[in-house]
């Protein structure tokens, strides 16, 4: 897989170096044979250093790489015997969130997950990953299926946001959000969300009021995308590299802020370059968080799960200022 | 028994009072936002600011809102000293954006402006004699958007609520989320509406008044929560704003989409309440809601 970001451009030279000298096969002279061993040597080192240190936005560009694994990449990766429902018995199916049971080892769960689309039809077919009301109504109608039956949530947020079409402000964006939301507060089974590229806005926390948040190493969390927040502070989207600067969007600022409780760490150079490996390592954390909430009642869990989202917010007290 | 309600002239402010903030036409005269007509200052406020007109219906302080709704003198204000911070020590700017102040410059540059510590205001009050507990939004304060601040006094209000067993009332105006509170402002939304959550499984109703303008994290939460969901004419009620929607479309949208009349024909509110009735209607909620 090619390194394609601006910032990956030194790697890409690395890369392009390597393969030359690799395609002279027996042809190569001594002083290139080390050459190319150092260059071997020296890619996953830069790569490494590269990194260990991404800004904000080369943060939000891996999050948004086209290669990056989407959730149907991990249920496939992870889980057997996937079975997608559809539609939310009222007016649709949205096709940006994907929903179903399946098997993650020996226990059955409820998968519910942000999808984007990678080529063109793709994109058009989940809204560019931008979920309708009618997909918050199937994930609500689905997590309450899950409750019924016992299942254990498995949620997995993508999405910049949701839908700004007219059609979803006449179906009602806001009331889908706004009753999912208080929904899964009370669910009474474990429930796991993992943001696994971007987290934007109501749109993703849609299906992420957990017992336990988890965020892949590169992927951002943020109260809306950054263009979007830019263009509400400084009325210009064209400053989204500063509003993801200061929004702190990054996995490890959003850990250290208290949000989720757990990075889930992805191979060199992001989680596209190797998938085998990041499902494998999401899936650990998740049969890890699993098994612990497993041994709570469902009424420790759900007072646990309004006690963690109760207790976020930072504020003072003080008098109020005299006009 | 329909009430008429008071002139906000008539009446006093029980708590902190705050210079309601006029559109600037000089003292005698005011002139309507929305159909450009001059209106005489003292005509305006026995018309609870709306224009006698277009009934276009200026928006409110939250004060202003509140001695409006409840009994005179029956307001009880709890939390007036929850004051904002900025948690993320929120300083990065366009180096070219004129306004280089910080977040944390900003709101005290808001709480000077508007008395307020952040943007609700929440109590305890009677309408009609009959108890309630309320947060009342005030759009005036940083576009009345929600952070830590603004989650944790509705969150507040609605566990008061629940401990006191009475119903419970969220006049929302708002741009939504507050950007430069981060993820804390995004979790507003789901603290509050947990919060709510536990108001239903213990059967108290809530009323949510929506005004103008209801959007974004608050209309994605607390607002659109409502056992019962009254707004005010012509008020822009929705998730996305029409700018948003525009240019994701590529499309122009007719002025009046997204508003309470829209949202009443969709289906996703009760009643569209003229402000001089709002009194009487909430009267009439809490009358037929009242606890058993």
């Amino acid at each position: 897989m090619a390194y394609d970001l601006e910032f990956e451009k030194p790697l890409a030279e690395l890369e392009k170096k390597i393969a030359n000298l690799q395609r002279k096969g027996e042809r190569l002279k001594p002083e290139e044979r080390f050459q190319l061993q150092e260059a071997e040597r020296e890619l996953p080192q830069r790569t490494r250093e590269i990194y260990k240190n991404l800004s904000s936005w080369q943060t939000v560009l891996v999050a948004r790489h086209r290669d990056r694994p989407y959730s149907l990449d991990y249920i496939k990766l992870m889980c057997e015997d996937f079975f997608e429902l559809h539609g939310d018995r009222s007016s649709g199916d949205d096709h940006a969130i994907v929903a179903g049971p399946a098997k993650l080892d020996n226990q059955i769960i409820m998968l519910i997950c942000q999808q984007k689309g990678r080529d063109m039809k793709e994109k058009q077919f989940r809204n560019l990953g931008l979920p309708h009301p009618e997909g918050y109504r199937k994930a609500e109608r689905v997590m309450q299926q899950a409750e019924k039956f016992g299942m254990p949530i498995i949620s997995l947020l993508d999405t910049s946001g949701a839908s700004p079409a007219l059609v979803d402000e006449e179906r009602g964006q806001a009331e889908a959000i706004a009753s999912i939301l208080s929904v899964m507060s009370r669910l009474r089974v474990p429930v796991i969300a993992t943001i696994i590229g971007e987290g934007g806005s109501g749109g993703a926390l849609g299906i992420g009021v957990a017992d336990r948040v988890l965020m892949l190493e590169y992927s951002i969390y943020s109260v809306a995308a950054p263009e979007a927040a830019a263009s509400i502070i400084w009325r210009d989207s064209a400053y989204a590299q500063y509003a993801a600067e200061g929004m702190r969007v990054k996995a490890h600022e959003v850990y250290k802020l208290g949000i989720v409780d757990e990075v889930v760490p992805e191979p060199l150079g992001g989680a596209h370059r190797n998938y085998q490996q990041v499902a494998a390592n999401l899936k650990e954390a998740i049969q890890k968080n699993l098994t612990d909430l497993k041994q709570l009642s469902a009424d420790e869990l759900l007072e646990r799960r309004y006690q963690k989202f109760r207790t976020i917010g930072k504020y003072t007290r003080s008098e109020a200022p005299v006009t | 028994m329909v009430k008429e309600a008071v002139p906000l002239t008539e009446q006093t402010f029980s708590g902190k009072e705050t210079k309601p903030v006029l559109p600037a036409v000089g003292n005698i005269a005011v002139k309507c936002t929305k159909c450009k007509e001059i209106l005489y200052t003292r005509d305006w406020e026995k018309d609870l600011k709306v224009c006698s007109r277009c009934n276009h219906h200026f928006r409110l302080t939250a004060r202003e809102r509140i001695s409006l709704l409840v009994d005179l003198d029956s307001f009880v204000e709890v939390d007036a000293d929850l004051a904002s911070i900025d948690p993320l020590h929120f300083a990065t700017q366009p180096p070219s954006y004129p306004d280089q102040r910080t977040y944390a410059k900003k709101l005290e540059d808001e709480q000077r402006k508007t008395g307020l510590t952040d943007a609700v205001v929440s109590g305890q009050a009677t309408i009609e004699a009959m108890p309630l507990v309320l947060a009342v939004m005030d759009f005036h304060f940083m576009g009345g958007s929600m952070g830590s601040v603004v989650g944790e006094k509705i969150t507040r209000t609605v566990e008061l609520g629940i401990d006191r067993r009475i119903p419970v009332l969220v006049v929302s105006t708002s741009g939504g989320a507050r950007m430069q509170e981060g993820l804390f402002a995004l979790m507003q939304m789901a603290k509050t509406s947990a919060a709510l959550a536990k108001l239903r499984e213990a059967h108290i109703p809530y009323f949510s008044l929506l005004t103008d303008p209801t959007t974004g994290g608050v209309s994605a939460s607390f607002a659109m929560l409502g056992d019962v969901i009254l707004a005010e004419p012509g008020a822009l009620i929705c998730f996305t704003g029409p700018r948003v929607i525009e240019q994701f479309m590529h499309i122009k949208i007719p002025e009046n989409a997204v508003n309470s009349e829209f949202v009443l024909q969709h289906g996703m509110i009760d009643a569209v309440v003229h402000r001089r009735d709002l009194r009487s209607t909430l009267a009439q909620l809490l009358r037929l809601y009242s606890p058993a």
